[in-house]
């Protein structure tokens, strides 16, 4: 058996980070966004947790930052979407075309 | 466990938290029309968290010449003079965006105290990012500020042009602020400590045994892309002319200067303390982003006819001139680097004043069902309101430049800063660029001034919206007319930032 090091918790975490940004990148559901958003933040804390195992606390101290962070941007980021879909009916971020995008 | 004196550096930020607390429960017992003491509050609040400033800094001198600033709350807080300087920096234009807004928010129909609470935590936040000395603090500041602004960008709830800038905004900020923060967990992994002083330690000593490092190089990027989307340089700033288009104008002078001051005062102490032992790498970097910032900028910007739009393409064609003076400062010469920092902050200082100004002329056109924020708003604005006509005239010539002007003591220690680091071609080009952004700014001038408009009314000018232009306009004049004193002050700050690197830069 191989043992689990720093380094597989931090490859899972650079795969979570580019699964976000490709999720970000491609998915026209704005709530999908959002979501790979939530994927992005979540490597960052599986980063920070994993390097804490070598450093001390500081780490976690910042990924449960990063937690309550994500947590107010999804709230506010959900706000305004339901704003917005009061206006417009529709979450497709193609529809998103009142400005010049 | 903490002392006074930490409390004491936090004092500004502690003022405006309680301040922006009062508001909320303040506006639960005011009726409808009473709204606006929410605004006298906000402005009170500003009032003491400068108060708060001006005590830490009478304190520091009177402890003597030496003392520059003072560590806080177990080190992570640093409240040195670049501090202060944009404390007082992000509390004038506060002062300035609360008296702009409420006239605005009663002719929308959308006068809540929740406004200038948000407003005022989002200035806590930039605090944060102008003093935080621990990565930790930087990037929780970094989302307090975002947070609030997003909710202020889509303030016009039932405006769609609202929503969709707030969404916008959302969407591009919050995925810049992951990618932001992955590279810095990535430099808590490398170094093993979030500490800004530590992370610089142990990076020279990696770059020294390893120089281009992959993960180094990874971490750099990640952490510079974040930075360039919060300045919104090219080719990161899409949300810019989307999010400032729609935003409720004043919101958007508000974001225009105050927000943007933010992000560089958190990209100057990132890129010139923590991160300077990988200048090398980055220089190259920040040289093609201000060209393309430039270039991408000032071409978009000659074609807009929505002001709001034109302006907000300006302000990205501000973020590349800045950037230039980065590049002196990355070309390791003394008496470059220092002119380039010197001119980035009075840049800083002068635009905070004259695109403030513009916007707060764009905002005192929204009156009944005219939103004024197309080029046609403008017209004929001579014979409505003369002396808001006179004044938005001085700040489109201090945006472009024009000699008697505040604007030109910035682009002038810009362009010194690079002719001295012997960048003769950029210099040209900036030039160059400074020539594409006098027509479009003419182009406003011209329609203000030469075209008749079909609302001939006079405009209605509030109090509160005249003392904002007065002070604006004053500024924008006295700096450009006598620039020694502004200039002595700008040394003020940064002779004496206790950062390392820069010091030894300056002296």
């Amino acid at each position: 058996m191989v043992p689990i090091t720093t380094t597989h918790y931090l490859v899972v975490a650079a795969a979570l980070f580019v699964l976000g940004v490709i999720g970000v990148l491609t998915r026209r559901n704005v709530v999908i966004v959002l979501m790979s958003i939530e994927l992005i933040l979540n490597a960052v804390n599986l980063n920070l947790v994993a390097f804490s195992r070598m450093w001390g606390l500081h780490g976690q101290v910042f990924a449960i930052f990063v937690v309550v962070d994500a947590a107010a941007e999804a709230a506010v980021g959900l706000g305004i979407l339901i704003a917005f879909f009061r206006n417009k009916e529709t979450i497709n971020v193609d529809e998103i075309d009142l400005l010049k995008w | 466990m903490f002392t006074s004196l930490d409390y004491l550096l936090a004092l500004p930020m502690v003022l405006l938290t309680l301040f922006a607390l009062g508001i909320l429960l303040i506006d639960l017992m005011l009726p409808a029309d009473w709204k606006w003491v929410n605004a006298v509050t906000a402005f009170v609040g500003v009032c003491f968290s400068a108060l708060g400033v001006w005590r830490i800094q009478s304190i520091y001198a009177h402890a003597g010449s030496n003392v520059t600033g003072q560590f806080g709350m177990a080190n992570s807080l640093l409240v040195d003079r670049f501090a202060l300087y944009f404390f007082y920096l992000f509390l004038a234009a506060t002062a300035i965006s609360i008296l702009m807004s409420v006239r605005y928010l009663e002719v929308e129909h959308e006068h809540h105290g929740e406004y200038y609470s948000l407003m005022l935590l989002s200035v806590v936040g930039m605090m944060c990012m102008a003093s935080g000395f621990d990565i930790i603090l930087i990037f929780i500041g970094l989302e307090l500020m975002a947070i609030s602004t997003y909710v202020l960008v889509g303030f016009l709830r039932r405006d769609r042009r609202s929503n969709e800038a707030a969404l916008k905004y959302l969407l591009l900020g919050a995925f810049s602020s992951g990618i932001f923060a992955y590279g810095l967990s990535l430099f808590y992994g490398l170094t093993g400590s979030t500490n800004l002083a530590v992370i610089q330690r142990q990076i020279a000593a990696i770059i020294k045994l390893r120089p281009h490092d992959p993960i180094v190089v990874i971490a750099l990027l990640t952490v510079c892309v974040g930075l360039f989307f919060k300045i919104a340089a090219i080719p990161f700033h899409q949300w810019a002319p989307d999010a400032y288009e729609g935003a409720p104008t004043c919101v958007t002078g508000f974001m225009s200067v105050a927000v943007k001051a933010a992000a560089w005062a958190m990209l100057l102490r990132i890129l010139l303390y923590g991160l300077f032992p990988l200048h090398e790498i980055y220089t190259p970097l920040i040289l093609f982003v201000s060209i393309a910032t430039m270039t991408g900028a000032n071409l978009a910007a000659l074609t807009q006819n929505n002001t709001k739009r034109l302006l907000a393409y300006s302000s990205i064609a501000h973020v590349g001139y800045m950037l230039l003076g980065l590049v002196a400062v990355g070309s390791g010469q003394e008496a470059a680097a220092t002119d380039g920092l010197r001119g980035i902050l009075i840049y800083l200082l002068v635009y905070t004043f004259m695109n403030l100004g513009a916007f707060a002329v764009l905002t005192s056109l929204r009156h009944r069902d005219v939103i004024g924020d197309e080029l046609d708003d403008l017209a004929g604005l001579y014979h409505r309101a003369p002396a808001e006509a006179v004044l938005m005239l001085f700040f489109l010539l201090s945006l472009a430049g024009i000699p008697p002007m505040a604007g030109f003591i910035g682009k002038y220690f810009i362009f010194l800063s690079l002719i001295e680091s012997s960048h003769y071609v950029l210099a040209g080009l900036a030039v160059l660029y400074a020539l594409f952004g006098l027509y479009y700014y003419m182009k406003i001038a011209n329609a203000m001034f030469m075209r008749e408009g079909s609302d001939q009314s006079r405009l209605p000018v509030s109090l509160a919206m005249k003392v904002a232009l007065g002070v604006t306009g004053l500024a924008t004049v006295v700096i450009g007319v006598f620039p020694e004193h502004f200039i002595q002050m700008v040394n003020w700050s940064l002779g004496l930032v206790q950062t390392v690197p820069i010091a030894s830069l300056i002296r």
